[in-house]
């Protein structure tokens, strides 16, 4: 029998590992390779200088003063006008005072505290969800958040009740609105993608062919046409005088627009769910909800959450649409604003401005959804 | 014995007659009659294709067929989603695969239909579920996850997992032969046991020393069709189709 001396463990050699391999592997593998890590760096070093001279070096930010959640920062006396801002920077005095429309729209402004509660609760509500993640009632306390999450907002923001005085839908606006769509189009929708999915998949030919043929109606049309659709022609289908509200209108369309694309998600995930699951689920005597809720769902679920933040997030984006019905989002009220006389030609301004806040929301949203599908992905591999 | 005579009084709990079974335009059941009493340990064996699997699998409804009756404990299997819920509930599974549920612990693996489909409180479940788990040797893994088990392992709590509900029929499809050599005693030994403990089986396997050991009947099957039956001694020492013995030189060689 031969004995073996224990090995020392040591370090890669240098070459193997930090930076230089970095870049040996990464950006110059190849000659051609090289060349695009070149053309990439003439590129940027034409591009960035400008912006940034643009944003940060040529422009202006300390006038008058900015509102933050219901916060005054004065940065001086002087107003803000378009005149004390130079031409050849970005004038962010501009953005400051347009800051309120940006992210409420027309709210009341002595109830400002309602939306800021309602984005409290939101950022909350991402911190709390990874939390939970070890206690015994996750799964409960989850689904009652993501329930409880859209009554409370709708609540504070709709008002008419008690002490709060109610705001009319077509005071909403801004962030907040984009916000509202967002997240009711998300939520709605995913119960009902999920429907579908197992509709497309079911034995029973009707529910199968009602389920396709919705599904491949919507994904056939673009989302601008369906928001005409449920905007102009939904309330022709209505009793005369049944005023229905232009915001639940779009929300409807986006929600059914939504609710295919992500059918088509789950679906992927169920079909990578083994055939062997479905007959063990069959051969313990439980019935088809049981199998689907217990076994199948949470499953295919789990395989789809890339697609299905991906999908949220091209939401997020398509919901900007809701500008062409007349209802003021963030980039509406971009818009809108760039008609002001006192701030004419600032329309850049506003439109860096709303690309920052959009690009700060998904990239944090994507980030968060990678970080989620670890965390679920460590119970069940080895 | 004293054994063989009782057997012969006892009820027959399964009775297949007359069964025809097609996958499209294939005919993969041909004609299959059988009746298993209660008690009584089958062994099924044949080459691949033989329509081994679509057997047993009629019998608890994963497969539909198109002719034919089965009678499971008197009842009709028929497309009645509560019946076969119920004859589920009474005629367990084993797969070749395991088909354990991933994303569930073991001991929740076998809780699931205890609570779902019987009713039971989650305590009683649980504590079954550990006795159960103690019985096929790994109740020290209960809180893992499935694919952190051997395959061994994962079959012994795929069969506790269908002892949960105190079946009265077990089918085995191929239990061992997804198996390392090594982990196949290990599963064999559970079913050796429950094969004395009077439970009613119906095993597809190839582990002729199994069947030899515990059958009272081999049943020998090709093209669809049941082409022979027997008691294991005659099984093995005077087949009488050539198609049977040239099988068994097949596998006895190997
Ligand atoms: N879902 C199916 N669709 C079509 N044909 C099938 C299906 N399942 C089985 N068959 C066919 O029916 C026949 C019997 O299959 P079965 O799985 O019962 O064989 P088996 O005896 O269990 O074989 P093995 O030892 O390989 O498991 C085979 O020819 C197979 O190709
Ligand atoms: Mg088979």
């Amino acid at each position: 029998m031969s004995v073996f001396d224990q090995q020392s463990t040591r370090k890669p050699p240098i070459s193997q590992i930090g930076a230089v391999l970095w870049l040996k592997t990464n950006l110059f593998s190849s000659w051609i390779n090289s060349l695009l890590t070149l053309a990439s760096l003439y590129l940027l070093y034409i591009m960035i200088p400008p912006l940034l001279d643009w944003m940060i070096f040529n422009a202006s930010f300390s006038f008058g003063t900015v509102n933050l959640f219901g916060f005054d920062i004065k940065f001086s006396e002087a107003m803000a006008t378009n005149q004390n801002c130079g031409r050849e920077g970005a004038c962010w005095p501009y953005i400051y005072e347009k800051l309120y429309m940006y992210t409420y729209g027309f709210y009341p402004r002595t109830e400002t505290w309602r939306p800021n509660i309602v984005f409290g609760l939101t950022a909350l509500l991402f911190v709390i969800v990874p939390l939970v993640k070890h206690y015994k009632h996750k799964n409960r306390v989850t689904l009652s958040l993501i329930i409880l999450y859209p009554l409370v907002s709708y609540v504070l923001i709709a008002g008419g009740f008690g002490l709060l005085m109610p705001v009319s839908t077509d005071q909403w606006g801004g962030l907040l609105l984009t916000l509202i769509i967002a997240s009711v189009g998300i939520i709605v929708s995913f119960p009902i993608g999920v429907l579908l999915a197992l509709g497309r998949q079911s034995n029973l030919k009707v529910i199968k062919l009602f389920s396709t043929l919705f599904i491949e109606f919507i994904r056939a049309v673009p989302l601008i046409t369906i928001l005409f659709m449920a905007s102009f022609v939904l309330p022709l289908f209505l009793e005369s005088g049944n005023y229905f509200d232009k915001l639940l209108r779009a929300l409807i369309g986006i929600a059914l627009f939504q609710a295919a694309y992500f059918a088509e998600v789950v679906r992927g995930g169920l079909q990578a769910i083994p055939r062997g699951q479905y007959e063990a689920a069959d051969a313990i005597g439980l019935s088809y909800f049981q199998k689907n809720i217990l076994i199948i769902l949470p499953q295919a679920l789990k395989i789809s959450i890339p697609n299905i933040v991906g999908s949220s997030i091209s939401l997020f984006k398509d919901t900007t649409l809701v500008l062409i019905i007349g209802l003021f989002d963030m980039l509406a009220m971009v818009n809108l604003t760039s008609n002001d006389p006192y701030w004419l030609g600032r329309e850049t301004e506003g439109f860096v401005f709303v690309t920052i806040v959009m690009w700060a929301i998904l990239y944090t949203m994507s980030r968060y959804s990678r970080k989620l599908e670890l965390r679920f992905n460590t119970e069940n591999t080895n | 014995m004293s054994t063989d005579k009782s057997k012969n009084n006892k009820t027959n709990i399964i009775e297949i007659s007359k069964l025809n079974k097609w996958y499209g335009d294939f005919h993969a059941l041909k004609n299959i009659d059988l009746n298993v009493k209660e008690g009584e340990i089958i062994v099924v064996c044949g080459p691949s294709g033989s329509g081994k699997s679509t057997l047993i699998r009629c019998v608890n409804f994963l497969e539909k067929f198109q002719e034919g009756t089965i009678l499971v404990s008197g009842t009709e299997l028929t497309d009645d989603a509560q019946k076969i819920r119920k004859i589920r509930s009474e005629v367990a599974m084993v797969f070749q695969h395991f088909n354990l549920f991933p994303h569930l612990t073991i001991v929740d693996n076998l809780t699931l239909a205890p609570i779902w489909v019987h009713n039971e409180t989650k305590l009683e479940a649980r504590e079954k579920a550990l006795k159960l788990l103690d019985r096929v040797g790994i109740r020290d893994q209960a809180e893992k996850y499935p694919n952190q088990l051997s395959g061994g392992q994962q079959q012994r709590v795929a069969i506790a997992r269908s002892l949960c509900t105190s079946p009265k029929i077990m089918l085995f499809d191929e239990p061992t032969s997804a198996l390392d050599p090594e982990m196949i005693s290990e599963v064999l030994d559970v079913m050796v046991e429950l094969a004395k403990e009077g439970i009613t089986m119906i095993c597809v396997t190839h582990e002729m020393g199994f069947a030899r050991k515990v059958a009272n009947r081999i049943i020998f099957m090709d093209d669809g069709q049941i082409v022979e039956e027997n008691d294991p001694e005659n099984f093995f020492n005077h087949a009488e189709s050539d198609r049977l013995q040239l099988f068994l030189d097949q596998i006895l060689t190997h």
